[in-house]
């Protein structure tokens, strides 16, 4: 793939600063997960960190993104809090969903982040209701949907290209090709392995970056993001890259060999890009050790701000479930704690 | 005041909410240029344009999920089902998606969503297109689940679920949508969730009816009276989260026995829930053991005869009673 020439410095030291962060930000969360401050599945993207920048920068503020389990990196890319982001990982009340969500379950309202989601397959459907509603009420607000090759198996991807090609809707579908789902290898589970071809028999266009290299990622996704808004039309990418880590933190990884492991880290991205920069002048090697340090202090602070965060309350269990409102003034409910009666948090 | 039938009174909810909200619409299988397959959105594109009222390819677990992505972002999708069974395809959104969205999300967002589709028995239409499934979505935190029995309930309970922040079940009865009944006029008319309609008050029995069950609980307790001497107070709960259970329980705290009568299976039902509650919460003041009129524990089969004694009708309501009674009915099923 050709290489494109690199955007202004400023652009180019805001990505390299984002993949260092998401980088070191999943070393560490890897790091507290064996130290079981974090439970549950952690999914790390390392390796990944291009293909995330690289599409995030593609969006204005007002797009809406939306992504996987594996999706630590896209909500800090969007611009969440990483110490919210470790202190949900921690379980704690500080955490972006306030412990409730976990490390599968990121979400940032605020950031137009809608969401990490546990279910293979299960955002591509929700992308299109973003859509739906950006055209509904006649805005140019674009929605970005990250999934894995694992999820273009699944009926919902079909069922969601065909409704967005049939209803025009500004989304584009990306799905990030790291070689596997999970533990199964592209070609053991995909009769097609040009995956940007899948959307043809909807008439939704393909297009592939290397999903390796951020400054690619940037260009093709923006390519795709401008037909999608000013076409309104779904547009299917594939981001070609490699996850280093394990599918999670419990994976011997015995489907893959070191030496492919070795190979594809040659093309590690943010070595890469920061190689690149330091050639092409845009940094020096001081500059970039700068970087680095600063992303790992960043981090540090985020574990602090976690280390800190209390649990949630116990009290609150219930809270959230539902909005509570003139007609639905509490519910009644029965658990584990006993027989008695339980009616919600408020019956005002 | 006005008489219409159950179909017609959803179709004025319909008609009045998307007057009334212009972020409400509706999205379903055949529910524009065919009417639906009930008819309930008959008239509804004409008058309210293809923006509002989508027809949609048959890709339920997809549609619901659009509707949830919407709904997020500020629509209040209406979402029609052709009939439950095939809600099973969308299981997925429903739970994992819709039900747990805000909570999983600590709050952020809410999912104001409805669905509705019809359920029910009786036309013969064997395993797969016959299910009743209040149980199965009762089961699930984060829903909202209305089954009205009536018109007048139809209607004021559809606009409730629109107007409402959470993601609502509404599940409506194959068999119903021809009855007429009385319904309040104008488009302020709702019906609140989470309050029980005592259809008959009555002394000597409590029995509450779930969905179609609430109308042959009536029959039942007509007879009762009649042939048998015994005053039923028969409840239809209308909503089964929020579910109205103070009513329930002063109505058995007066009657002393309470039968459930539900279309469902028995195991996991609504009737065993119920009746779980009303011992923990009245065991004292019961003088039989809380009685269950079920539909069958078997798939639900094609052949007349056996469609027939495969869900409840007034003569086993009657026996169940009875039962409690320590009487049995002559000429009935037992």
């Amino acid at each position: 793939m050709a290489e494109h020439p690199l955007p202004a410095a400023q652009t180019c030291l805001e990505w390299l600063t984002k993949m260092n962060l998401i980088r070191r930000f999943e070393e560490r969360a890897g790091e507290q997960y064996t130290r079981a401050k974090i439970g549950g599945f952690l999914h790390l993207a390392i390796g990944e960190e291009a293909t995330v920048v690289g599409a995030v920068a593609a969006l204005r503020p007002d797009d809406y993104m939306i992504a996987t389990y594996r999706s630590h990196g896209q909500t800090i890319a969007r611009g969440s809090d990483p110490g919210r982001v470790m202190a949900e990982l921690f379980g704690r009340v500080d955490g972006l969903c306030r412990g409730r969500g976990g490390s599968m379950h990121m979400f940032d309202l605020e950031h137009r982040f809608m969401g990490g989601f546990g279910i293979v397959g299960g955002n591509l459907p929700i992308a299109a209701g973003f859509g739906l509603t950006s055209d509904y009420l006649g805005n140019d607000e674009v929605t970005l949907c990250q999934f894995g090759d694992g999820a273009s198996n699944q009926g919902t991807f079909g069922e969601t290209l065909n409704l967005a090609a049939l209803w025009s809707l500004p989304v584009v579908f990306m799905v990030t090709n790291n070689q596997f789902g999970m533990g199964t290898a592209l070609e053991r589970h995909s009769a097609q392995t040009d995956l940007q071809r899948k959307g043809e028999s909807f008439g939704v266009p393909g297009m592939e970056c290397d999903g390796m290299d951020v400054v690619d990622t940037w260009k093709v996704t923006s390519e795709a993001v401008k037909i999608a808004r000013e076409q309104r039309q779904p547009v299917l990418v594939e981001a070609v890259n490699y996850r280093f880590r394990g599918h999670s933190m419990a994976d011997p990884e015995d489907y893959r060999s070191e030496a492919e492991v070795l190979e594809w880290s040659k093309r590690d991205p943010l070595k890469t890009f920061a190689e690149r920069l330091i050639a092409e002048g845009v940094i020096t090697e001081p500059e970039r050790e700068a970087i680095d340090e600063q992303a790992m202090a960043t981090v540090d602070r985020a574990v602090e701000f976690a280390d800190a965060s209390p649990a949630p309350e116990p009290g609150s269990l219930y809270e959230d479930i539902y909005v509570l409102g003139d007609q639905v003034r509490g519910w009644y409910s029965t658990d584990h704690r006993g027989a008695g009666v339980r009616k919600g948090e408020d019956l005002s | 005041m006005a008489e219409m039938r159950y179909r017609e009174a959803l179709n004025e909810a319909l008609a009045e909410e998307l007057e009334r909200d212009p972020n409400v619409y509706l999205m379903g299988q055949d529910i524009g240029v065919f009417g639906g397959a009930f008819k309930v959105t008959e008239g509804l594109l004409e008058r309210f344009g293809e923006k509002r009222v989508r027809d949609t390819p048959i890709s339920e677990n997809t549609i619901v999920g659009l509707g949830v992505g919407s709904a997020m972002t500020g629509l209040r999708p209406v979402i029609e089902l052709m009939t439950i069974n095939f809600s099973l395809l969308a299981l997925d959104q429903i739970v994992n998606h819709a039900a747990h969205i805000r909570y999983m999300f600590g709050g952020q967002v809410s999912v104001p969503l409805v669905i509705r589709m019809p359920q029910g028995a009786g036309h013969q239409l064997g395993p797969t297109h016959s299910h009743s499934f209040e149980a199965l979505y009762l089961h699930v935190p984060g829903l909202l689940v209305a089954a009205p029995s009536t018109p007048a309930d139809a209607k004021g309970l559809l606009k409730t679920a629109i107007r409402d922040d959470n993601p609502v079940i509404f599940i409506e009865h194959e068999t119903l949508y021809g009855q007429r009944g009385d319904v309040p006029a104008g488009p302020d008319f709702t019906v609140p969730f989470g309050q029980a309609a005592i259809r008959r008050e009555g002394t000597d029995v409590t029995i509450i009816g779930i969905s179609r069950m609430a109308i042959t609980a009536g029959l039942a307790a007509e007879q009762l009276a009649g042939e048998h001497g015994i005053d039923a107070e028969v409840i239809d709960p209308r909503t089964l989260r929020p579910l109205d259970l103070d009513t329930i329980l002063d109505s058995v705290r007066k009657t002393n026995r309470c039968v459930i009568v539900e279309e469902g299976w028995p195991h996991g039902g609504v009737g065993a829930n119920l009746a779980a509650l009303i011992q923990e919460q009245a065991f004292d003041y019961l003088d039989a053991p809380v009685g269950r009129v079920t539909g069958v524990d078997a798939p639900m089969p094609y052949a007349k005869n056996l469609e027939q004694i495969s869900f409840p009708h007034e003569a086993e309501v009657i026996e169940a009673v009875l039962a409690l009674f320590g009487e049995r009915s002559v000429g009935l099923n037992g």
